[in-house]
C-alpha cells in the first residue's frame, strides 16, 4: 500500500523587507562589501516554501575601552586587542563576520564620562581599522544616547552604519541623525508584538524609509527567559509573513550581551559540580540562546566568542541553501 | 482532529429517539462537537460510528510513554505549531547512546555517570531521561550482556537499538519488568518488530527514509495491532531535520494522511552533526522545533545543563509565569540583626537571588513581593515591583516584628526607587544592592545592623 502524501506549503502573503548595511566607496562610504539582512518569505530556513535570500548575518560586539563588567573568559580569549578598538575591530574581522557592533560606554577607563568627541574619535579607528560594515549602540542611557549617537552619526556620514539602540524615548533626535546622515537605526522595543509595531510606525511617520530600520525585540538570556524573545520574535515574524507591513523588518538581537551576563557565564568557582566545565558551558549559554533566537526569525545575531561565532556560523552554513 | 457537530450527526442513528436526553440527534450531536455532552449518553450508536468519534477526539500525536513507573519518559500529545497559541506540553526525552562494541567499563562508567548526573534550575532538578542501547556487534549474547550491564547501572528508561529481530529479543529478555522502547521497524523486519513490541507491551519506533515511506511501514505495524509508535523519518542533518520535522507536526496537527504521522519524533543528534559542538547545536534545534526524544552521542555536564535549561523554557506554560509564593523567606537561620532583602516573585529572579544568598552562607531575611510573576525590572515597568508595592509588601508582611533593625536592600536595578521608599517607609533606611545577583555574597559581607 503505498500512501501518496501531499506536503503542506504555506503560501506567506508577506515578505520581510532587505535592509542593506555599510556603503562601498561606490555608494559613498569606505566599507569594503556591503551586508544584506532580511528578504525572508517564509519561516527560518524553511525553503521548501520560497527561496531564503540572505542567511541570519553574525555581528561581533566590541567596546570602544577594555569593559570592566565583562567574564573573564572573554576577557582572556581576546587579550590585549581590548586595549585598542582598532585592534579589537582588526581581530574580529579575521574571524570572517559579516558585522562590527561598537557600542561606546558611559565611563571611559579613567572613570570619566565618555563624551562626544571621544565617541566619535573611537569609531574613526574602527571605521579606519577595518572594511566591516558598522552598528554603534551607545551606552543605553536616553541623554547620554542621544549626545553620543548624533555626534556618531556625524562622523560615520555616508556609511549606512545602524545607530542603536533607537527607542520610544529617543526616536526623533536618533532617526533625524540617521536621515541627515544616510544611516539605519536598530528599533528596540520590550519583547512585544505591539510596541514593536509601533516604534515602526513612529519611525516611519518621522520619515525614515522603513528599509533603513532594523526592529530589535529584545532578548534575554538561556534559562532567564529566553523563551519570551522566542515567542515575541515568531509572532513577529508570522504577522510579517501574514503581510503585516509594519512588522517586515529584519531582526536584530544581542544573544551575546545577555548570555554572558549570566551567571554561567560569568563565574567559574563556586559553582555546582554538574554545571560542568566553565568555558564550554559558557560558550553553549552564548551558542543556545543564539540558535534558538535564529530558529524564531532573528536576521542579526550579536555575538561576543570568537568560538561562539564559529559554531553559529557553522550552523547556518548547515541550514542556509544559498538562497536556493 | 475534531469534527464538527454536523460531521458527527452523520454518524449518529437519526431517529430522534431523545434517549440521549436531547430533543433530536442533531441537538446532541452539537452537544457533543462542544464538548458538553458524552457519547455514551446515546445508546444505539454503531461500534464503527463510535470507533470512527474516538479516532476523531484523540490527540493528533499520540502519547508514548516507556520506562516503569518510577521513572518514565512521556511524549506526544501535543497540539500546537507555536508555543504562542497554547502551549508545548511534553518535554522531549533526552537521551544519550552507547553500542555493544565500546569496552563494557567504559559503557558501564558513562552509564552511572549519566544516570546520577542532576541539575538544579530554578528549584527543579533536571536530568538526562535514559539510555540507547545499540547493537553493532549484531551478536544476541553480546547485545544482551550490554543491555544487562546498562541496566544493572541504571533504572532510566531504556532504547534499545538493532534491526535484527533475534538481537533484539535477546536485548528484550534482559529488561523484563520495564517497558523499553523497541528500535526500529523498517520496511523488511516490520513484522517480527511488531510481534516483539506487542509480546512486550512496549511502544515501537519505525524507521524509513523520507516520509512516504515511513507512513507506509507505520500503516504496517498499525495493521499488526501495534498503537504506540514512535516514528524516525532519518532525516539527520540541520536542513532536513528542520524540515521534515517541521512537516511532520504540521501534517499530524491536520490528521494527514489518515494519523499515521500522529506520533513523537526521534532524532539523532549525533548523525547529523560532527562532534559534540555541533551535536549540541543540532541538539538543541530538534528540542525547539518538533523533536519527542533526542539522543546524542556525548555527554559532557557543561551542555547537559544549557540543553535541559532550554528544554525547561521552550516547555514552560506561555499562559503563566512561573512564580513563587510571596512572603518572608529564611534564609541560613537568619536572627533579628540579620539583614533584610527584597525582591519578585517571578520563579527565575526568586531563585537566582535566593541561591545567592544561601551559597554566601550568611543568615538573610528574604522578602519577597507579590509581583504577579513578574522580574525587577519588568514588574517595576508594569507597576508591580514600584515603591508602593515594595512599601506594602514591608508593611504588611510582618517582617518588622522579626527584625531588631530597619534596614532594607533594594536590587541594584531599581536603584532610583530608593528615595521614594525612604518617603514612603517611615523610619527605614533603604540600601541599593548590586545589579546582578552574582555579587549579592560580596555585597552581603560588608553588613552591619
Ligand atoms: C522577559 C521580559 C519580559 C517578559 C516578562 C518576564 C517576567 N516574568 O517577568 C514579558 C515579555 C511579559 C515582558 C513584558 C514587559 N516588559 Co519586559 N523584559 C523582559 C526581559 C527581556 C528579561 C527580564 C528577565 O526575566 N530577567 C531575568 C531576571 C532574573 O532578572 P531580574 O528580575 O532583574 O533579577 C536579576 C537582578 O535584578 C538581580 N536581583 C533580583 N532581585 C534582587 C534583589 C536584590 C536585593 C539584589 C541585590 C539583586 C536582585 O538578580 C537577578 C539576576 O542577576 C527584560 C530585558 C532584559 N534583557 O533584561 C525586559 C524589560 C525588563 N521589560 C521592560 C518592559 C518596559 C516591559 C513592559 C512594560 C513592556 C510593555 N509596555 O508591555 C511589559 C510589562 C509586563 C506587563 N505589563 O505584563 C523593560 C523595563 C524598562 C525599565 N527599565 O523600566 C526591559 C528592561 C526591556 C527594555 N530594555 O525595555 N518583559
Ligand atoms: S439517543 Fe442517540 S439516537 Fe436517540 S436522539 Fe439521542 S443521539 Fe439520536
Amino acid at each position: 500500500m503505498a500512501v501518496a502524501l501531499e506536503l503542506s506549503k504555506k503560501k506567506w502573503t508577506g515578505q520581510v523587507r532587505e535592509v542593506v548595511l555599510g556603503a562601498t566607496e561606490a555608494e559613498g562610504g569606505t566599507r569594503s562589501r556591503t551586508v544584506t539582512a532580511g528578504g525572508e518569505n517564509t519561516l527560518p530556513f524553511l525553503d521548501f516554501e520560497a527561496p531564503v535570500p540572505n542567511p541570519p548575518r553574525i555581528a561581533v560586539e566590541i567596546v570602544d575601552r577594555k569593559p570592566n563588567d565583562w567574564s573573564p573568559i572573554l576577557i582572556e580569549t581576546w587579550g590585549a586587542v581590548m586595549d585598542d578598538p582598532a585592534e579589537w575591530a582588526k581581530a574580529v574581522e579575521k574571524l570572517d563576520v559579516d558585522l562590527l557592533l561598537l557600542r561606546i560606554s558611559l565611563m571611559d577607563s579613567e572613570g570619566k564620562e565618555t563624551t562626544a568627541d571621544k565617541a566619535r574619535a573611537s569609531v574613526r579607528k574602527v571605521l579606519d581599522a577595518t572594511g566591516l560594515p558598522l552598528i554603534v549602540f551607545g551606552p543605553g542611557q536616553t541623554d547620554k544616547d542621544i549626545e553620543i549617537l548624533v555626534a556618531v552619526a556625524e562622523e560615520a556620514a555616508g556609511e549606512r552604519i545602524v545607530l542603536g539602540v533607537c527607542d520610544d524615548k529617543n526616536y526623533k533626535t536618533i532617526v533625524a541623525a540617521a536621515m541627515a546622515h544616510g544611516h539605519l537605526v536598530d528599533a528596540r522595543t520590550a519583547m512585544d508584538v505591539n510596541l514593536a509595531k509601533q516604534l515602526n510606525i513612529l519611525i516611519s511617520d518621522v520619515g525614515l524609509a522603513l528599509n533603513r530600520v532594523l526592529m530589535d525585540p529584545t532578548t534575554a538570556a538561556l534559562g532567564y527567559g529566553v523563551e519570551y524573545g522566542y515567542s515575541a520574535m515568531e509572532r513577529l515574524r508570522l504577522a510579517a509573513l501574514q503581510g503585516d507591513k509594519m512588522t517586515q523588518q529584519p531582526m536584530l538581537v544581542t544573544p551575546g550581551e545577555e548570555a554572558w551576563r549570566m551567571k554561567e557565564a560569568k563565574v567559574g568557582e563556586d559553582v555546582p559540580s554538574s554545571w560542568g566545565d566553565w568555558e564550554e558551558r559558557a560558550i553553549s549559554w552564548e551558542t543556545l540562546t543564539a540558535s534558538t533566537l535564529i530558529h524564531s526569525g532573528a536576521d542579526i545575531v550579536v555575538l561576543r566568542h570568537p568560538e561562539s561565532v564559529h559554531r553559529v556560523k557553522s550552523m547556518i552554513s548547515n541550514l542556509w541553501k544559498k538562497g536556493e | 482532529m475534531a469534527l464538527t457537530g454536523l460531521e458527527i450527526y452523520k454518524l449518529l442513528p437519526k431517529t430522534n429517539c431523545k434517549d440521549c436526553g436531547f430533543p433530536t440527534c442533531l441537538a446532541f450531536a452539537m452537544k457533543l462537537a462542544a464538548k458538553q455532552a458524552e457519547l455514551a449518553a446515546c445508546p444505539h450508536v454503531s461500534d464503527e460510528a463510535k470507533a470512527a468519534l474516538e479516532s476523531a477526539a484523540a490527540p493528533p500525536i499520540r502519547l508514548i510513554s516507556f520506562g516503569d513507573a518510577e521513572q518514565r519518559i512521556q511524549v506526544g500529545n501535543e497540539t500546537e505549531l507555536y508555543r504562542h497559541d497554547k502551549s508545548f506540553f511534553h518535554k522531549p526525552g533526552l537521551l544519550v547512546r552507547v553500542r555493544d562494541d565500546q569496552p563494557l567499563e567504559e559503557v558501564e562508567r558513562l552509564v552511572s555517570e549519566i544516570d546520577s548526573y542532576s541539575v538544579d534550575y530554578v528549584g527543579q532538578t533536571l536530568s538526562l531521561d535514559g539510555i540507547a542501547v545499540q547493537s553493532v556487534s549484531k551478536d544476541p549474547a553480546t547485545f544482551a550482556k550490554y543491555v544487562g550491564a546498562v541496566r544493572g547501572k541504571t533504572k532510566r528508561p531504556l532504547m534499545l537499538m538493532t534491526d535484527d529481530a533475534e538481537v533484539m529479543k535477546a536485548g528484550l529478555a534482559e529488561v523484563a519488568g520495564t517497558t523499553p522502547l523497541v528500535y526500529a521497524a523498517n520496511s523488511d523486519n516490520w513484522e517480527a518488530m511488531a510481534a516483539l513490541a506487542k509480546e512486550h507491551k512496549a511502544p515501537l519506533a519505525v524507521t524509513a527514509d523520507g516520509l512516504e515511506p515511513l507512513v507506509e511501514v507505520v500503516g504496517h505495524v498499525r495493521g499488526a495491532g501495534v498503537e504506540d509508535i514512535v516514528i524516525d523519518p532519518q532525516a539527520r542533518a540541520f536542513d532536513d531535520s528542520l524540515e521534515v520535522l517541521t512537516q511532520i507536526r504540521r501534517l499530524a496537527l491536520q490528521a494527514k494522511p489518515d494519523r499515521l504521522l500522529g506520533y513523537p519524533v526521534i532524532t539523532f543528534a549525533g548523525e547529523g552533526s560532527e562532534g559534540a559542538a555541533e551535536e549540541s547545536m543540532l541538539a538543541a534545534q530538534q528540542i525547539v522545533k518538533y523533536a519527542g526524544l533526542v539522543v546524542m552521542d556525548h555527554f559532557d555536564p557543561a551542555v547537559a545543563y544549557p540543553l535541559l535549561a532550554l528544554r525547561q523554557n521552550i516547555y514552560t506554560d506561555p499562559r503563566q509565569p512561573v512564580q513563587v509564593t510571596p512572603g518572608i523567606y529564611e534564609i541560613n537561620a537568619p536572627g533579628k540583626d540579620h539583614q533584610l532583602l527584597i525582591t519578585t516573585n517571578f520563579s527565575i529572579t526568586y531563585f537566582s537571588v535566593a541561591n545567592e544568598v544561601e551559597s554566601s552562607g550568611i543568615p538573610a531575611w528574604l522578602l519577597i513581593a507579590d509581583s504577579e510573576g513578574l522580574s525587577v525590572l519588568t514588574g517595576w515597568a508594569a507597576g508591580k515591583f514600584d515603591a508602593d508595592k515594595i512599601a506594602t509588601t514591608v508593611k504588611t508582611s510582618g517582617i518588622a516584628d522579626k527584625i531588631g533593625h530597619r534596614k532594607l536592600v533594594i536590587p541594584g536595578a531599581v536603584s532610583v526607587l530608593s528615595g521614594e521608599l525612604e518617603d514612603e517607609l517611615d523610619g527605614w533606611e533603604i540600601m541599593v544592592g548590586p545589579r546582578e545577583a552574582v555579587d549579592i555574597p560580596n555585597f552581603m559581607k560588608l553588613w552591619k545592623a
